[in-house]
């Protein structure tokens, strides 16, 4: 069997080659990710294009915010290119629904990736994948070791440990104990709520249970995350209501902050910026001994498009992100984006090796919001954004913000009704 | 008698404007009008009549997050009206006392805020008002007032007010152009004759000028009218989609934004989305009719 397909890839490759020496397949790629251009155009592309010669990538990215909408103006003129860069989830389904992206499951690389990294590119029964996972990001919390050595704190095991360390740098008054701001709404959902949350609704367990209706918003699992969020409105620092993004960002570089309730993606923006030395700790757990999880979430994947031109170059090149040898140059050349494939990938940033070690030392979930669950009116996934700052400012009960979200899904969701 | 004849030159004139008009704002318009009579459902297109309306103003979802979003508007518009205005007529009024030296300068500085981009004065503002690096804490400081400050752009009571305010900062220029421009057509003989029945200074102003500047002052409520409640630049640009904290600042442009083009995972419904701005055009067109029709013709002109 494997001999088989090998021939059938030789053939094709072989073929492609010769249909080559007349003229290059030009394969072109849709993407968002404008920050990694250069990642692309200097170490990626060259390794594919020395192992595939008669192929050339082109990496032709737009601006993060406009990228669905132009994408999807492109797939309708027909103008897209051969190769697109997947959001996860509903965005690439509704592609796929409506014809833009090809079903990839009969792709041998496919197999490299477990069920929950291509659950974000699936059809919700599972009986198609139509996107190549490409990296996940995780989140928990950066820290600045050398702030930790001066004030004597150990890096916190549980939620405990964690408060008391805040309360500590506080005391001390030489660092804002947190920086994270309220003021774009998203980062107290997705580095507060949804960071933490997976201790209490127990990761997958808990997120497919609200899915299938089993559980609800309201449960104690649900809403506990917000009393914690609450506690964190002390220790965020003068003014954090009006303080944005890059504000935390730039007062955790700057040194003037203790910890930073982190995605993985920060990484190598902060090693670029921080001269000091840097550590991360996974969210706290209740219970010295409890089970952690961790939030690894599936953020990129890259899918074919229906009406390409050169479909089998492209499912040439999609085979090759598919394989470890991709995995390593995309994991190393981008510390904190961890490639999903089975295989280990050996990482050398410290930071990044952190984050991904706790892979094997907890049970991964993705966002809780992002599955089915934000597709209608009102969309959860928003509506979490704002409970989540309500409950660090202290405007609303934790017990209301969760009968006020599940009224919203209970709304248009039919297992919740 | 000869047949009238065709004068042709009228038609070819008006051609260019009327068909670039049309294409882009009459067309536009319309079908916007009629995206909003429809619906997708299950991947096809399918026309629903008026049920986005009534989703719009009868859902409580919808209506709620509808009303909020022009409650916003309106105060918008208000504290435009109540602090723009008259602070531009104030300033024209200054600007055209003859005794007044460096006007030209002055009148530069006022004005160049409103050439600045929207992207450019949100972004300058959110530095300012930073309780982290801005300025306005400092200051504050300097003279003694620190309790005064607060993180204005994220607290729900102020953030609206806030922005409304650097809004009014940005264009004050606009009202005061318009009005200096209409002091500056007074003829002199007319001030002079009042001057000669002893009517000078203030009085000279309340009595002789601000009646003749009355049209202008009309004009230029309704321009902020129509300019405010087709606002969404100065939000998007400093508080983003979601208009926040808690849409304490949206208005009906950042509404009709999010729910048109669609925001994070909330994928966009240009259907509901029309229906947004078909609601945002009718108010537009109430409020410029109540205008015209109410107050616009009952205006005493006077023939200088």
């Amino acid at each position: 069997m494997i001999r088989k397909s090998l021939a059938i890839a030789l053939t094709t490759t072989a073929l492609t080659a010769t249909a080559a020496w007349a003229e290059d397949v030009t394969l072109t790629i849709e993407s968002w990710r404008n920050d990694d251009l250069s990642l692309w155009q200097e170490k990626i592309i060259p390794a594919f294009e020395a192992k595939h010669p008669g192929i050339r990538v082109k990496f032709t990215p737009s601006a993060p915010a406009e990228y669905n909408a132009v994408l999807n103006s492109k797939l309708d003129a027909g103008s897209a290119g051969d190769l697109i860069t997947c959001r996860p989830f509903d965005a690439s389904l509704a592609l796929f629904e409506a014809g833009h992206l090809t079903d990839l499951d009969d792709m041998e690389a496919m197999g490299n990736f477990s069920d929950v990294a291509k659950s974000a590119w699936q059809t919700d029964d599972g009986s198609a994948s139509f996107c190549v996972p490409m990296a996940s990001v995780i989140h928990g919390f950066i820290y600045n070791a050398d702030a930790f050595a001066e004030l004597g704190i150990e890096v916190p095991e549980t939620e405990a440990d964690f408060f008391a360390a805040l309360e500590k740098i506080r005391a001390d008054g030489s660092y804002i104990p947190m920086a994270m701001g309220t003021n774009d709404q998203w980062e107290a959902a997705t580095m507060g709520y949804n960071n933490i949350g997976p201790n209490y609704w127990k990761g997958e367990e808990g997120r497919r249970a609200l899915i299938a209706g089993e559980q609800k918003l309201t449960d104690e699992a649900w809403t506990a995350p917000y009393a914690t969020l609450a506690k964190w409105g002390n220790y965020l620092g003068d003014g954090y209501e009006a303080q944005t993004y890059p504000d935390s960002q730039n007062l955790f570089t700057l040194g003037r902050a203790a910890i930073y309730p982190a995605g993985s993606w920060e990484i190598s923006g902060f090693n670029a910026l921080a001269d000091f030395k840097m550590g991360a700790f996974k969210p706290p757990v209740q219970n010295a001994g409890d089970t952690c999880y961790i939030s690894d979430h599936t953020d990129i994947g890259i899918g074919m498009n229906a009406a390409t031109a050169n479909p089998d170059a492209a499912r040439t090149f999609l085979a090759w992100v598919g394989s470890p040898e991709f995995a390593t140059i995309f994991g190393n050349a981008l510390p904190g984006f961890f490639p999903l494939s089975k295989e280990p990938v050996a990482l050398e940033d410290p930071l990044a090796k952190e984050f991904v070690s706790w892979r094997g030392e907890c049970e991964s979930t993705i966002r809780s919001t992002y599955q089915i669950l934000s597709r209608g009116t009102p969309n959860l996934e928003n509506e979490t954004w704002g409970a989540s700052v309500a409950a660090i400012k202290g405007t609303a009960a934790p017990e209301e913000l969760g009968s006020k979200l599940q009224d919203g899904l209970a709304s248009w969701y039919a297992p919740q009704q | 008698m000869n047949k009238p004849r065709i004068r042709w030159h009228i038609p070819v004139f008006l051609a260019p404007a009327v068909l670039i008009y049309t294409a882009v704002m009459i067309f536009p318009l319309f079908n916007t009008l009629r995206l909003a009579l429809y619906s997708r459902i299950d991947q096809e297109r399918v026309f629903t009549g008026l049920a986005n309306f009534q989703t719009l103003f009868f859902d409580p979802i919808w209506s709620e997050q509808f009303w909020n979003a022009l409650g916003n508007n309106l105060w918008f518009f208000l504290v435009h009206m109540l602090v723009q205005n008259p602070i531009g007529i104030a300033l024209a009024a200054l600007l055209s006392h003859p005794r007044l030296r460096f006007a030209a300068l002055y009148r530069s500085a006022i004005f160049i805020p409103t050439i600045l981009s929207f992207v450019v004065v949100g972004f300058a503002w959110k530095l300012i008002l930073s309780p982290i690096w801005g300025i306005a804490p400092s200051m504050l400081d300097a003279v003694g007032l620190k309790s005064l400050f607060a993180p204005w752009l994220g607290k729900e009571e102020y953030a609206l007010t806030t922005l409304a305010l650097i809004s009014v900062w940005q264009f004050v220029g606009i009202p005061m152009m318009l009005i200096y421009a209409a002091l500056l057509s007074i003829p002199e003989e007319i001030l002079e004759a009042g001057e000669v029945d002893g009517i000078t200074g203030l009085a000279a102003f309340w009595k002789i000028k601000l009646p003749l500047i009355l049209p202008s002052i009309g004009i230029i409520s309704i321009l902020t009218f129509v300019g405010n409640f087709n606002a969404f630049d100065l939000i998007y640009a400093s508080q983003g989609a979601l208009a926040g904290p808690d849409f304490s600042t949206d208005i009906l442009g950042t509404f009709m934004y999010r729910t048109f083009f669609g925001f994070q995972l909330q994928l966009g419904d240009p259907h509901m989305g029309s229906a947004i701005a078909g609601a945002m055009f009718a108010i537009i067109l109430l409020g410029v009719c109540v205008y015209l029709f109410g107050i616009q013709t009952r205006m005493r002109r006077y023939q200088l």
